[in-house]
């Protein structure tokens, strides 16, 4: 099994590294015929209009949708990531994204810089709380009915996975706290397995 | 219980500009063109560099007014610059909601003694250094981001180029130290052992580490980040040539795909005139603002 991490811009480092801490292989991706050769792909966290204009521009959105469709890639999308998994953007529905995810999410829902944070979050099928930092986090506003919300703060669900695709308002990999990336890395193996 | 304002958070925002480019911007048009082009994030301003190098005078913090009509404008995060020591004007810009401030030499300095108490606030600053020395001590006075100071204005890359290879030459000498020799270093340097012992450790600074100061061209974007940047700030650069949105938008391809000379070409290929420049060589000390704090 390989571990894309999509390197166009944002924290991809982090998430690169806590992937081979977990023992895999990790391959970064800024191609379109990268794509072909990874069995899951994180989105990071960064600028969600940067990544998805870069994507379109090399094809790469192409690339990601094609390969999902054909039952072939596992999906993670963090923060930013998150966004440009969403179905729909709001208010600002023109930038470019995937549209994979049946949810909305709303950029910034926590407002600027100030008012990002870190807390324990409960989150569904773990048994102890998650550590996490939102930066200029969004927030999923309305959920498609195959989507299964995994955490919630007041303002909304932020954490959710809809079959392989999975997507957090949340930065695990900014931490040492390795469990998200376990449940990611164990939908991309069904993706693998599905391949051979 | 959500905490706001930790050293985690301020640091995990500069962590999501990795890779992108931070551009200057003096008008709502001009910030919305940076969006359009990819950036990153966008850097409030009164002038650029290259004006207050020619204009002279004294340069502050931009109309609190324009800060704002900047981020009503634009949808990614907004910083703005204060002049080095200037507690109020950074009071002001957090009290605004400004995504970071740049406590910057490329204003004329409010303090020559004391940097800000950056632990003070609650949003993250960003500050310049030409070593290792100045990036450390910048970062103990609570800078969650560091770039090279370049020389600004100049659209020549060339002292940014020193200072980031100064930062990374002396990243690798740390690592290779033993505990008796880190010691002295840290005197040497004037920064806490500890931070020291922490570079060592990871083998780059606590904090990211961007590139400013004379960028003009993608090639140059590639340049720094092929020298260990994690991303780019470009001031004068774009809006000072004669076509900034595809040269914008070449910059940020650039950045990304720095490794790349298929795509660092092509990109390249038949952008209108960059800005003149000036050799930063044939300025006088006195004229340099990178000597303005160490």
């Amino acid at each position: 099994m390989v571990i894309g991490v999509l390197a166009l811009q944002g924290d991809f480092r982090e998430h690169a590294s806590m992937a081979r801490f977990l023992g895999v292989e990790v391959r970064l991706v800024r191609l379109p015929e990268e794509v072909g050769l990874v069995d899951g792909l994180i989105i990071p966290g960064g600028e969600s209009t940067t990544m998805g204009k870069l994507m379109v521009k090399y094809g790469v959105d192409r690339a990601i949708v094609d390969r999902f469709n054909a039952g072939k890639l596992a999906i993670y999308g963090t923060c930013a990531g998150m966004i440009v998994l969403a179905r729909d953007i709001e208010g600002s529905q023109a930038q470019p994204h995937l549209g994979l995810l049946d949810v909305t999410v709303q950029r910034n829902a926590f407002g600027r810089q100030k008012e990002s944070s870190e807390e324990d979050l409960e989150v569904q099928g773990l048994d102890t709380p998650l550590h996490v930092l939102f930066i200029r986090a969004p927030v999923i506003v309305r959920t498609g009915s195959s989507v299964e919300v995994l955490a919630r703060v007041t303002q909304g669900p932020v954490y959710v996975q809809q079959g392989r695709l999975l997507a957090s308002s949340f930065h695990p990999e900014l931490g040492s706290d390795t469990r998200v990336h376990e449940h990611f890395l164990r939908l991309a193996e069904q993706s693998s397995n599905q391949e051979v | 219980m959500a905490e706001i304002g930790t050293t985690k958070v301020k640091r995990g925002l500069a962590e999501m500009f990795k890779g992108g480019v931070i551009m200057d911007v003096t008008t709502v048009d001009q910030a919305k063109i940076a969006e359009e082009a990819g950036a990153v994030s966008v850097m409030a301003l009164e002038r650029i560099p290259a004006d207050i190098r020619k204009e002279g005078g004294v340069a502050r913090a931009a109309d609190p007014g324009l800060v704002e009509q900047i981020m009503d404008a634009v949808s990614i995060p907004v910083m703005a610059k204060v002049r080095i020591g200037h507690i109020s004007e950074a009071r002001i810009l957090e009290y605004m909601g400004v995504d970071f401030i740049d406590e910057s030499e490329v204003l004329t300095p409010a303090d020559v003694t004391y940097h800000i108490d950056k632990w003070q606030f609650k949003i993250p600053f960003v500050c310049g250094a030409r070593n290792l020395g100045e990036a450390l001590r910048r970062v103990s006075e609570g800078a969650a981001m560091i770039r090279t100071k370049g020389e600004p204005g100049t659209g020549d890359v060339s002292e940014a180029v020193t200072h980031m290879r100064a930062v990374m030459n002396e990243v690798r000498k740390v690592q290779s130290m033993l505990e008796d020799e880190l010691v002295v270093e840290a005197k040497d340097l004037g920064v806490n052992v500890e931070l020291l012992r922490e570079v060592r450790t990871l083998g780059r600074l606590p904090v990211v580490n961007f590139a400013a100061g004379g960028i003009a061209t993608p090639a140059d974007a590639a340049l720094m980040m092929t020298l260990g940047a994690d991303g780019v700030f470009v001031g004068s650069g774009i809006f000072k040539s004669s076509d900034p949105l595809p040269r914008a938008k070449a910059i940020v391809a650039a950045t990304t795909y720095w490794e790349d000379p298929k795509v660092l070409s092509e990109v390249s290929k038949g952008l209108k005139a960059g800005m003149p420049g000036i050799d930063a060589r044939t300025l006088v000390e006195l004229d340099k603002m990178q000597v303005r704090d160490n």
